[in-house]
């Protein structure tokens, strides 16, 4: 029988911008492990690089402080937690709106939330004003055509 | 990124190469606005062809660009638009501001490279 596949990693960094490159592509070769597509991966970088935007932008403000990201792996599905202990948000609701936006002036779209959700397969937040914020995510990486090696050594599909 | 004037053209294409996130689009937002109010283009093309990450930071940055060049009398557009890239767009509903060029010939055979 095959044994259930499970890991895990934890990383926590502080809210400089230049980290969003860092977090997602950490991530992302967490990830690799589950043998995603470059499409799946590319959807991943881009929800963990919204969601730690909005630590950064909305949780600490000019302030800095620690992000965490908490990165479980459970047969083929990847379940990402990146929280915060920065202001929280007021309005959850409002703050999933697309185009909701607390910052026009710094041409923010407003559309972080609506990116997470739709390019992952579910998305959570959780919330305390004045004592932050966690975002859990998850989706499942489909799977691959088995291959495996004919009588002559060359690989054909299962 | 680098950028190219057409002057006969008064054309203005910015190939940004870097990838497109809330660091990066600080530093892209004043080079691309230094250009445009150094040439005064008639219109503007970004090409997305070399760009391997965007997030919704990229919007943020088109629709700041599109307002700043509308006001100042220029045409906006992209090229080379692909992926999540695309999608990303499209779910923000900016192609109905900046449409893309689709096809090379379209820019009149001038190369983008």
């Amino acid at each position: 029988m095959k044994e259930k596949f499970e890991n895990e990693m934890k990383l926590e960094f502080i809210s400089k911008s230049s980290n969003e490159a860092f977090a997602r592509v950490a991530v992302a070769a967490f990830a690799a492990q589950l043998d995603p597509t470059i499409e799946e991966l590319a959807d991943i970088k881009t929800a963990v690089s919204e969601a730690v935007t909005n630590s950064i932008i909305h949780g600490y403000e000019d302030k800095q402080g620690i992000i965490k990201i908490v990165c479980k792996l459970k047969e083929n599905e990847i379940i990402i937690e990146i929280s915060d202990t920065g202001k929280g948000i007021e309005d959850i609701e409002a703050a999933k709106e697309p185009l909701y936006t607390t910052k026009p002036n710094l041409e923010r779209s407003g559309m972080g939330f609506t990116i997470m959700e739709s390019f992952m397969d579910s998305m959570e937040i959780e919330s305390i004003v004045g004592l932050g914020t966690k975002v859990t995510m998850s989706k499942k990486i489909k799977e691959k055509e088995e291959k495996t090696e004919d009588e002559f050594g060359i690989l054909v599909n299962d | 990124m680098t950028s190219k004037f057409y002057e006969k053209d008064k054309l203005l294409v910015f190939k940004i190469s870097d990838e497109i996130d809330d660091h990066n689009v600080q530093k892209i937002r004043g080079k691309v606005d230094y250009e445009i109010e150094r040439y005064m283009p008639k219109r503007i093309i970004f090409d997305f062809d070399s760009v391997s990450f965007m997030d919704s930071a990229g919007i943020g940055l088109m629709i700041g660009r599109y307002k700043f060049a509308t006001m100042l009398g220029a045409k906006v557009e992209m090229i080379n638009v692909q992926g999540n890239v695309k999608r990303i767009f499209e779910m923000s509903g900016i192609l109905r501001l900046i449409p893309l060029v689709e096809d090379i010939r379209d820019i009149d055979d001038i190369k983008v490279s």
